[in-house]
């Protein structure tokens, strides 16, 4: 194990510093780099306290869609495994298996939207809060 | 390039494009795009023995890059753009061998282009209120621009020959997906297959300006000054531009007005149909705005590609990888209905 700071306490501090010292220091172009920096650094430690459970939403989805299939452990596995069932899924979307109204469109509109509302939770709360959707 | 260079480069060109003497000074660089330079800089002509002060911009074609037409052809375009009564900063000089590589100049126009701003600050509450109707205006005019005939813009990419326009925009799109995703899309899949089964049977080609929207367009607190940023222009369905500009991400976040940010959908289609005798059928706008979104998720997937590739380090380009999420919820949205 590390000593403190953990990550997200480094994480933190990198990002305050970009926001409280080198955005007020800066101008033009680079404030906005900085800017964009900063918001960079949140993104990492918001998916790095998602990961875990946006992963075995993602895998349960794709199981119910695409059949059951053992979940592989570590982070690069899983997303080799996940990319392979995407790609899966997106031919047979588009072999048009999907196309009319069914319960297995419905089924994969839900799944595609769970999977992408988690993708915003760490990129973009604000789109959700637009939309009422952050629950 | 730096800025002493092309002020010394320049300056004969200049002496020669307009028969007499020329001093360039206050070169400076603007914010560029990743396919060509932007400069700033201020000529002094002479017209017979009277000084004259011209503010120009100065874009420099970068070699490479993925571009549909030269900056001649540009140049052209914005002639002919103005000539049909759009307001588009007047080309003024175009060449290639002063500075070893394609450019022009335009007129410097000054105004806002900050889409951020634009939606919120008070100063523009009144441009707010005239836009929806010159945007309007301005769209009908850039549609009426002659495709063909004298001065013809042959350069533009056009629609497949005996294939119907909608059809070769959705073609067009998705061949740019297949060749630039690294990653699978489910939502775009859905959104490619929802396209396919509604598409219009538009006839109509007209010049389309292709990038469209709040951020591309030069305002002033009264309201419009100039359409900007013509390097996506294209010849397709006039209605693509209406969706485009009611396309997500151009709304800065005031997502209550889809136009821009600024208006509801329905003001632009009346002034439009208006300004251009064109009726306005919104279902077919509503196809070009879910392809509209599509279009901007595939784009950046593009732009994060020289990401990923190590052609560029930049924070920003790495940050709009993350953005594809974005267009992919708001696909959803309007193919469920909860967009409209």
């Amino acid at each position: 194990m590390q000593d403190r700071p953990t990550i997200y306490e480094l994480l933190r501090s990198v990002e305050r510093f970009l926001r409280d010292d080198v955005v007020p220091a800066t101008d033009g172009r680079r404030q906005f780099l900085a800017r964009v920096a900063a918001n960079a650094i949140g993104l990492v430690e918001r998916e790095l306290q998602g990961e875990a459970e946006h992963a075995a939403r993602e895998w349960a989805g794709l199981d119910a869609l695409l059949g059951e299939e053992p979940m592989p452990g570590g982070r690069d596995a899983l997303a080799d495994a996940v990319r392979v069932r995407n790609d899966a899924l997106c031919a047979r979307i588009r072999a048009g298996e999907y196309d009319a109204a069914s319960a297995a469109r419905t089924a994969l509109l839900a799944h595609v939207r769970a999977v992408v509302r988690d993708k915003l939770l760490v990129t973009n709360r604000a789109y959700l809060e637009a939309d009422g959707d952050l629950g | 390039m730096k800025p002493d260079q092309i002020a010394a480069r320049l300056t004969p060109f200049l002496e020669r494009e307009t028969g007499g003497p020329v001093s360039i000074a206050n070169v400076r660089t603007m914010t560029g795009g990743a396919t060509r330079e932007a400069w700033s800089l201020d000529a002094t002509v002479h017209e017979g023995d009277t000084p004259r002060e011209l503010g120009l911009v100065l874009l420099i074609f970068r070699p490479g890059g993925q571009r549909a037409f030269s900056a001649h052809d540009e140049f052209r375009l914005l002639a002919a753009t103005r000539a049909a009564g759009a307001p588009v900063p007047k080309p003024m000089f175009v060449g290639e061998e002063a500075l070893g590589r394609p450019f022009y100049m335009m007129e410097r126009l000054s105004g806002e282009t900050i889409g951020r701003r634009l939606v919120r600050e008070e100063r523009f509450a009144e441009a707010r209120r005239a836009l929806p109707v010159q945007l309007a205006e301005a769209l009908a005019a850039i549609h009426r621009v002659p495709l063909d005939g004298r001065d013809a813009l042959d350069f533009l990419p056009r629609p497949e020959p005996g294939k119907p326009v909608v059809a070769s925009e959705l073609e067009r799109l998705e061949t740019m997906y297949r060749q630039i995703t690294v990653e699978p899309h489910p939502a775009f899949e859905i959104a490619f297959r929802w396209l396919a089964e509604r598409q219009p049977t538009s006839t109509d080609v007209a010049l389309v300006h292709g990038d469209f929207r709040i951020g591309n367009v030069m305002v002033g607190e009264e309201g419009l000054r100039a359409v900007l940023d013509w390097e996506l222009a294209h010849a397709g369905d006039p209605y693509e531009d209406l969706g485009w500009l009611c396309v997500r991400s151009w709304r800065f976040g005031v997502d209550h007005l889809p136009m821009g940010g600024i208006a509801r959908r329905e003001e632009l289609f009346d002034a439009y149909a208006r300004a251009s005798g064109r009726p306005v059928d919104p279902d077919v706008v509503r196809f070009w705005e879910v392809y509209g979104n599509l279009r901007w998720g595939v784009f950046t997937l593009v732009q994060v590609r020289s990401f990923l590739e190590g052609l560029s380090q930049s924070v920003e380009l790495a940050s709009i990888g993350r953005r594809t999420a974005e267009t992919e919820w708001e696909l959803l949205n309007l193919i469920e209905g909860k967009g409209f």
